[in-house]
């Protein structure tokens, strides 16, 4: 009994150590999505005006039917004023060309001309390109900040969600195997 | 003394006035002063997710500017409150909300305090109860076995004589 009044606090103190290291060592600014594993809201948004015809580009607007034709898809929300989109431009490029996913594009609170322009320097990997001009359809997907990347099934359920740029880490560790284990 | 009132005065009025000084621009302030208040108020409960230690309503934030505008959107279209903030909630996520929700997950956070406390109060009690049977049981008031035979062998010679 004696014994045990010595090791408590020390058991309690190693506990809350615990406790707090693991609950304090996450990145405060990556938030979990509410749609994981729950279907992807409905959204429609008209195509980009002005975007140059490109290798994967499919006319017309962007909706929530496009996410539930019985392929995985992932969803890029990006805009021409954001940098990390920049960064992460190559790694969408890469998806899209190399292995083969569709990737929608949502154009966020972006002009269009300097949407299309961006996508003309930088190349255009995009299946459809909506235009989310005033940001509503980025309120529907919980949209808080670009870019953002969703992966979703063939029947239009959200499996992930990034916040940030990708790095092919999570390319490769996280959404091509969702992809392929969603084929 | 006048001096003073005055002075008090002109101290809740600029207090009242950094208290209103918030986010929302004119061009988002509805016509209804009833349902603006209540979309100020909804704006108190939600976070700007860009900011995220501002509520939307203190938030410069353009997102937080697009959240103000839907929750009035919904409030005009005939939605509760809690309507309003359950349709941001499915949208963002509990974090939105800056009053956590009471649920599975949010136990420890709410009804943490109130078992530490009782935790803390049944080890004072034991504490102290084991504390007064330890001083009880040494009270020089208290005789001990030894001293008690003593005692009653003085008293018994005391009345031998």
């Amino acid at each position: 009994m004696k014994r045990l009044t010595y090791i408590l606090p020390l058991v309690v103190c190693l506990g809350l150590g615990a406790f707090l290291h693991f609950g304090l060592s996450g990145n405060p600014q990556v938030l979990p999505s509410a749609f994981i594993g729950k279907p992807a809201p409905a959204f429609a948004i008209e195509a980009l005006p002005g975007r140059r015809p490109s290798e994967h580009a499919v006319s017309g607007g962007l909706s929530r039917a496009d996410l539930t034709v019985g392929q995985p898809v992932v969803v890029n929300v990006w805009a021409s004023w954001c940098i990390p989109c920049v960064a992460e431009h190559p790694l969408v490029d890469r998806l899209a060309t190399k292995e083969g996913v569709t990737v929608h594009g949502i154009n966020y609170r972006d002009k269009p001309a300097d949407a299309a322009a961006w996508l003309a320097r930088l190349g255009d990997p995009y299946a459809k390109v909506g235009a989310d001009q005033d940001g509503k359809a980025g309120i529907e997907w919980g949209v808080y900040g670009v870019p953002e990347t969703f992966v979703i099934d063939g029947d239009g359920t959200v499996l992930f969600k990034h916040a940030g740029a990708l790095s092919p880490e999570i390319v490769e560790r996280k959404i091509l195997p969702l992809i392929k284990g969603a084929k | 003394m006048i001096r003073h009132i005055v002075g008090a005065l002109l101290f809740g009025w600029a207090a009242m006035l950094s208290l209103s000084a918030h986010a929302v621009l004119p061009d988002e302030i509805l016509d209804d002063p009833a349902l603006e208040s209540r979309a100020r108020e909804l704006s108190l409960e939600l976070r700007c997710l860009v900011c995220q230690n501002q509520s939307i309503d203190d938030s410069g934030a353009e997102l937080a500017r697009d959240l103000r505008i839907l929750v009035r959107e919904r409030l005009v279209a005939g939605d509760s409150n809690d309507e309003a903030l359950e349709h941001i909630r499915t949208r963002y996520g509990d974090f939105v909300l800056l009053r956590p929700p009471v649920q599975a997950s949010t136990y420890l956070l709410w009804y943490g305090p109130i078992a530490l406390f009782l935790f803390g109060a049944v080890a004072v009690v034991i504490a102290v109860r084991r504390r007064r049977l330890v001083v009880g049981a040494a009270s020089p008031d208290a005789l001990s076995d030894r001293e008690r035979v003593r005692l009653d062998a003085a008293l018994k010679r005391e009345d031998e004589t």
